[in-house]
This record gives C-alpha cells, structure tokens and sequence, in this order.
C-alpha cells in the first residue's frame, strides 16, 4: 500500500509538469496584456509599455517560465499584478469559502443522492424510480446557476428565510455561516446528486441480481440489511469512483456557484484574475487545483480497499 | 476514538469566540452603507492607474486641493485663499487650518508639492500644466508658491481635475514614490473624510472605510466635489458582488444598500419597486466613441475619416446598447452637451447618417476597398452592440468591414499594438468616456495628436496640438470658448474618433439612503441612511 501511494505521489509531478507547461503558454499564447489592464483607459503607449517591463512581460517566454519554475521549486508563487499580495497570501484569504463550499456541497449531495439511488434501485419500475430519474435528468439539464436564481427568487426574495449572498467566516459566526452555505451548496449539489444518484442506482441495481443478495434475502435479512450491508457496500467501488471524478465538476462549478452567491472564494478569484490576466494568480490556482483532483482521487482510490477487501494495492 | 464532548465544547468556544470577533468588526448600531460599486478595487493607488474604481476610492481617503462643484467651476477645497501675481507667472496657495493625516501628522506644503508633482508625472492634463512650470517654493508649512515659465490658463481646473487622474495629496514619504510604482497599502494615509480600514480590507469581498473623526469639513454646503464633506454615517463597506442579478436580488433584499452601476436591462425592473430609487448622480453622464487608428491605412487619410463621421448617426449606436431614451442623449457637442464649452457649430453636415454622400467622399479620397478590422468586444453589456451598428453603417457608405470580437481585455490589449491590421493590429475600435473626463481639449485624452506620445490611435497633428496648447495658455473663459469652437470646426474635418452620443447610468439606491451628491464620480459624504 505504501509503495502504491508513494509511486502515486511521485507521479503527480510529470502531471504538474505538464499542466504548468501548458497553462503557462496558453496564457502567454491568447490575446491579452496585463499591463494594459493594469495602466487603465487613459494610459498612453509609454505607460503601457513601462509597466510591460516592469511585470518582466517583455523577457522571452522561456526566459520567464524558466523564472517561474525557479521561484516555484523555491516554494515561491510569485506576486498578483493586480493585488501586490503574494498569490500564496490571496490563496489563502480565498481558500476557506471554496472549502466550505466544498464540503457543505458534498454533504448535501451525498446525503441525498445515495439514499435516492437506493430507493430507486430497490423500487425499479415504480414512480418513485421515474421520478428520481426525471428529477436526475432536470439536475443535470439546468445550468447551476438558473438553479441559483431560482433558490434565491424563492428563499430570499419571496420567503425571506435565507440571505441572497455573501460569506460569513466560521469562526466569526457560525450559524451566519450555515444560513449562507445552504443555497449555494444546494445550487452546486443538485448536478452531483444527479450524477452520483444515476450511478448509485446502477451499481445498486447491477448487485442486487447477484447470488449472494438472494443468498442474503434466503437466510431472513431484512430489507435495509440486505440493502445497507451487502447491496450498497458491494455497489461502492463504482459510487466512489464518481464521486472521485465529480471533483472537478465541483471545481468547475465552484466558478459560477461564487459569482451567483458572491462567495470570495478561489472560483471567483480565477474568473476575476483571468479577467484581468492577472498571469500569476491563474497559473498557481489552476495548478493548485490540480494537485486537489490528483490528490482526491489517490484518496478515492486507497478507500477502494475500505469496501472491498479483494481490492490491494 | 473522537470524544465527542470535548469536540462540542470546542465548537462552542470557537462560536463564540466568532461571535465576540464579529462584535468588534462591525459595532452595533453604527449606521453602514453597504454599496456594490462597478468594480472590485484590487489597486489603491489612485495616481498609477486611471480606472475609476481607483479614483472612487480616492475620493474616500484622499482630498484634493481645488475641487469642480456642481455647476463646474472649481472652487479652493484643502486650500484656504489662493491669489495668482499680476503678470500671472507666480501661483500662491494657503492651506486650511487644521487639516491632517490619518497618523495625526499636519499636512504641508511639502506634501503637496510631492503630490503634484507625482500626479503631474502620470497624467496628461498635469503634464501639460508641468510643461509651463518653472519651480515650486515652500513659504511656510501652510503655503507655497508654483512659479510659471509662461502665462498658464488651466492651473485651477487642473488642481481641481474631477476624474481620472485627480490630483489627490499624500503625504510627502508617500508622493515621493516612484509614479511607475504602486503605493503599498500601510501608504493609505489620507486627509480625506473617510478612514479606510486596511486590516478589514478581503480583496474579492469587501472595502471597509469609516468616518473620519479628524476630518474638518469646509463650512460651504457641498456641491459636485466641492463644499463641506460632511460625513453623515459611521461605515461605508464596498461589497464585491459580480452577479448584476444577484445585485438586484440582494438589494431588493435589504442585504445591501447601493448598487452604483446597475445593469440597464434591469432598470425598468428597478423603477418598479417602491423600496429602491434611481438616483441619476452624474449628469452629464458619458459619451460613446470610436477611435482611428490613424496610422495605419486607410484612417490616416483624413478625408476617410470624416466620410466616416458622414456615415454614422448616433441614434442606432444609443438604441441599441441603451434602448430606453430616458437614458441617453443624441449630442454633437464634442465637449459634451450641459457644458460650458458645448457647442454643435461646425457639425451640421456629420452625423446624419448620410450614407450617399460618405460613399461620394469615400471615392474622392480613393479608399480602394481594403477591408477595415474593427473590434468588438463582447463581455461588456455597455460596448458589445455599438460595433455590429458600426459595421451596417459602414457598411451602407461603402467600407468593407471585418469585425473582431473578443473580450474586452482583449480589446484593450490589442489597441496599444501598432502592427498592421491583419498582423494583429486594428483600424477602428469602440469605447465610453466619462463625460467628466472630456470636458475641454486638454482633458480629452482623444484630442491629443502629439503622434507616438498620444493615445492608441497615435493621431499626429499640429495643428490640434497648437490649438490644444493656445486653450492651456488662455485664462479668459470667452476665449477659451472660442478656441474650443475652432477645433471642433477643424477637428470635423481632421477627426481623430467620432462622437457616438451620451448615455446615463443611474446608480439605485433603496429609499433609506439619502443625500446623495450630484458629482462626476460617487461619493458618499452628505449621504444619510434612515
């Protein structure tokens, strides 16, 4: 097991590589000059310029990603163009949203999404099963944020129960916290619990015609026995794995999810800092992100051998 | 094994220790302003960069030594009396009692010579004023002398420029900073009516400012930018919020209190509501522009460019980015109409839309059918419907027309390059003005044609320059007038961008808010919040 994580680490690296590679050059390769953002309308060509060298934007691009990966092997992210904060510094003013966020979102998700997976496996053909499909086709078919404005229209405008936007830290106040998590973790939540209710449904499905279920059902189990016990953690490989992958659905959704429900989170922090090709700030995050989808997944994968034991590594 | 009690009574310290911390942050009672602003502010130097969000937060902090009321005369704001000599070569400025810092230090004249010479340094009007410069002389702490080389016409309303950039004093450590170099933020000092609270600021969430308690307001009445700055609340936070629909919704909520820039298609939405007013702040408003690039071909043939002022009308340019004409104006006042230098001699013949006689000037200028790259940009609700009007009505004179759509960073990225149209470079592209920023020809950045050191578009022309500079120089107001006359006369046919009309945004407020100053930028001194 050991060794199985140790050369699963060791391979983030070429992965790192290669995603540093190939953002840097995207971001040197479109259209865009931060220090024309940076100088404003007014600025003349000279202006414009100054900055350009000020940024060390005027280097030859393999000058600056050799300058880069130097600063970065030294653990050295560089400044944002636009904040003069060190990205490591904005990284961490914009992690705990994005984080929470996360985590309120999986919960959400999961709580549901397995449950209806379950039931719908164990009720195929019946309504029930009809509708936690159509209600999985809708999760998947509605932009994320249509679902914002929707939640919004209806539990803060109309009902008045819930605040339209903002963040409130956990540690200043912890039911300000929850009443502006549940929104946009419902908004991110509903694809999630589409895909991973799709999938629970499947897998639970596909092992509830195995022998052993019967076997199960022969000796006088009851039902959430047999569901809970044999069918689900049988089913699990498959649920995990989705989980797994849905990481970056959550990543990608994180985007829009912030903007709709104005979180300062990393999502924001990406759209604002591509707005302004703030170079610095994309490159880390995006490569930040990656090392959180690799990781995860190494994580999915070592809980395989968690619910089946003929899984090892 | 989690001992679940300790765990419980560790969540419990923590949430109220959070609680405690949240008391300390924002003081019950204290009356805030919660404002979503049109941009988040990443940059607090409001002399290194001209965007608005900067000078919006200059208002707050800083305070400039002359300011524009509300009828644009520039009246002394930090400065107690002022007193030019006869032979109009030596400047006298006394300032008031009683101002200071934010760390408590009095404010000098050796601060605010720094400070005008860092602004000078970055912007144009202060540039051109810094050419009839000869000296500054400190007399004491509260007085100094700017001595002239030549007569100079604009000292005041350079002193007292109303946007981008303003002359805002710092202390004199902080002016003496390198103008290429942002300030840091620990140089947050100002002598303005607002404190801003550093520690409280979260770029991508919120800007916190306070009431100033040291400030000493002006015993005018406040008008535009000048008069007393009386600050009426205790807390003013500017609240990040990208979503334009989340804005209203928040708003409509009671979550936030101002939306400075609403969307317009969300405006009749707005009127609707009983609990929100539309608050038209900024009167004159802003003007559309398209600029030449004039040197590439064929715009640097100056009778191509007027045929293109033939050709174009305003009214399609407003109705198709701003819709209702409640909130737009057809104006060929090149120094925006409601001025006192607005004048429409010497437009008759241009911008009637006249697409037969464009295309016969067209053919006297020998244009010989090269497509014309025009930008667009596409993420930007106000802009991304003037370039497909463009393109028809270029189009119905005779041009062939490419239009390029990108973001509108892309845009500004793309219009600084001086390569020819189809090597990356541009012929046509499509902006706004603040109408504040544009009001004489020194100000108007798109006036300037002193060739490479111009602004994108690089128009070279001495003539405009000459009459920019006979403007700068003159002090009689009549004159003045009349020399704005003549180049707009000369500029119809030498044009270096077209006037595409003026719109309004208004700013929404919820009907507790009161107060609110009519003013090219907003501000929130004289502001009440039931």
């Amino acid at each position: 097991m050991l060794d199985f994580i140790a050369r699963r680490l060791i391979a983030i690296v070429p992965v790192l590589g290669v995603v540093a590679v190939f953002v840097f050059l995207m971001l040197r390769l479109t259209p865009g000059d931060p220090a024309a953002v940076i100088a404003g309308d007014n600025a003349t060509s000279d202006q414009i310029a100054m900055i350009r060298e000020k940024l060390g934007l005027t280097l030859p691009i393999w000058q600056q990603f050799g300058i880069w990966m130097g600063d970065i092997l030294q653990g050295n992210f560089g400044e944002s163009y636009f904040f003069k904060k060190t990205v490591a510094e904005l990284i961490a003013q914009r992690i705990e949203p994005t984080l929470a966020l996360a985590v309120c979102t999986l919960v959400v998700a999961l709580s549901a999404a397995i449950p209806l997976g379950v039931i719908a496996a164990y009720k195929q053909g019946s309504i029930l099963d009809r509708f936690v499909m159509g209600l999985s086709v809708l999760g998947f078919s509605v932009p994320s944020f249509v679902i914002g404005y929707c939640l919004i229209y209806v539990f803060a405008i109309e009902l008045g129960w819930l605040p339209v936007q903002g963040y409130i830290r956990i540690g200043v106040d912890f039911w300000g916290f929850l009443e502006r998590m549940v929104l946009p973790s419902t908004t991110l939540g509903v694809i999630y619990i589409a895909l991973v209710a799709r999938i629970t449904r499947a897998s639970v499905l596909e092992v509830l015609n195995e022998d052993y279920i019967r076997t199960a059902r022969a000796k006088g189990l009851s039902n959430r026995v047999v569901l809970m016990r044999h069918a689900l953690r049988n089913a699990a490989v498959p649920i995990l794995t989705v989980i797994g992958i849905g990481i970056a659905l959550l990543m990608g959704g994180a985007v829009v999810t912030e903007s709709v429900f104005g979180l300062p989170g990393l999502g924001r922090l990406t759209v604002e800092a591509v707005l302004s090709r703030d170079f610095p700030t994309i490159q880390t995050v995006i490569l930040l992100f990656s090392v959180v989808y690799v990781v995860v997944n190494l994580l999915i994968d070592i809980s395989y051998t968690l619910f089946d034991p003929r899984i090892r590594y | 094994m989690i001992d679940v009690r300790k765990s419980v009574a560790a969540l419990a310290v923590a949430v109220s220790v959070g609680g405690l911390m949240g008391a300390i942050a924002a003081p019950a009672g204290a009356q805030t302003i919660k404002a979503v602003m049109h941009s988040d502010v990443k940059i607090l130097d409001p002399i290194w960069t001209t965007a608005y969000i900067q000078r919006n937060f200059g208002y707050m902090v800083w305070d400039t030594l002359f300011a524009m009321d509300e009828k644009f005369d520039v009246k002394p704001q930090m400065v107690d009396k002022y007193d030019v000599s006869a032979d109009k070569l030596t400047w006298s400025f006394t300032l008031r009692d009683g101002l200071v810092w934010s760390d408590g230090k009095p404010v000098t004249s050796d601060d605010c010579i720094a400070s005008i010479k860092r602004w000078a340094a970055r912007d144009s009007m202060g540039q051109k004023m810094l050419g009839s410069v000869a000296g500054f002389e400190k007399v004491d702490d509260k007085t100094f002398k700017m001595k002239m080389k030549e007569p100079y016409g604009l000292v005041l309303q350079s002193l007292g420029k109303p946007s981008s950039n303003v002359p805002f004093m710092m202390p004199k450590q902080t002016a003496e900073t390198d103008p290429n170099t942002q300030i840091k933020v620990e140089d947050v000092i100002g002598s303005g009516p607002f404190l801003f609270i550093a520690k409280e600021w979260k770029p991508g969430e919120k800007v916190v400012f306070t009431k100033n308690p040291a400030y000493k307001p002006r015993a005018e009445p406040a008008s535009g930018l000048a008069g007393g700055k009386v600050v009426k609340v205790d807390r003013v936070e500017w609240i990040a919020m990208p979503d334009s629909q989340t804005q209203i919704a928040a708003l409509q909520n009671g979550e936030i209190d101002m939306i400075e820039q609403p969307s317009t298609d969300l405006l009749p939405l707005l009127a609707k509501d009983k609990n929100v007013k539309l608050v038209e702040f900024n009167p004159l408003g802003n003007q559309y522009v398209m600029r030449f690039n004039q040197i590439q071909k064929p715009f640097d043939n100056a009778k191509i460019r007027h045929a293109v002022m033939v050709a174009f009308g305003q009214e399609d340019f407003l109705k198709a980015t701003i819709g209702d004409s409640k909130y737009y104006k057809v104006c060929k006042a090149v120094f925006i109409c409601g001025t006192p230098l607005a004048s429409e001699e010497g437009m008759a013949d241009v911008l009637n839309q006249n697409a037969a006689k464009a295309k016969e000037l067209l053919k006297e200028a020998g244009y010989d059918g090269t497509p014309i790259v025009l930008l667009q940009s596409t993420d930007l609700q106000v802009l991304t419907n003037l370039a497909p009007v463009a393109k028809s009505q270029l189009e119905a004179a005779g041009f062939k027309v490419d239009m390029q759509s990108s973001d509108w960073q892309s845009v500004v990225a793309r219009r600084v390059k001086k390569d020819a149209p189809d090597k990356g470079g541009w012929n046509l592209m499509l902006t706004s003005w603040v109408a504040a920023d544009i009001l004489n020809p020194v100000m108007a950045g798109f006036f300037n044609a002193s060739c490479d050191k111009a602004m994108f578009g690089w128009p070279c022309d001495e003539q405009i320059e000459k009459m920019r500079d006979g403007y700068a120089k003159e002090s009689d107001p009549a004159k003045q007038k009349q020399i704005a006359i003549d180049l707009q006369k000369y500029w119809v046919d030498h044009p270096t961008h077209v006037i595409l009309g003026q719109w309004y945004q208004p700013a929404v407020l919820r009907t507790s808010l009161d107060g609110m100053m009519v003013a090219p930028a907003p501000v929130f001194w004289n502001m009440t919040k039931k």
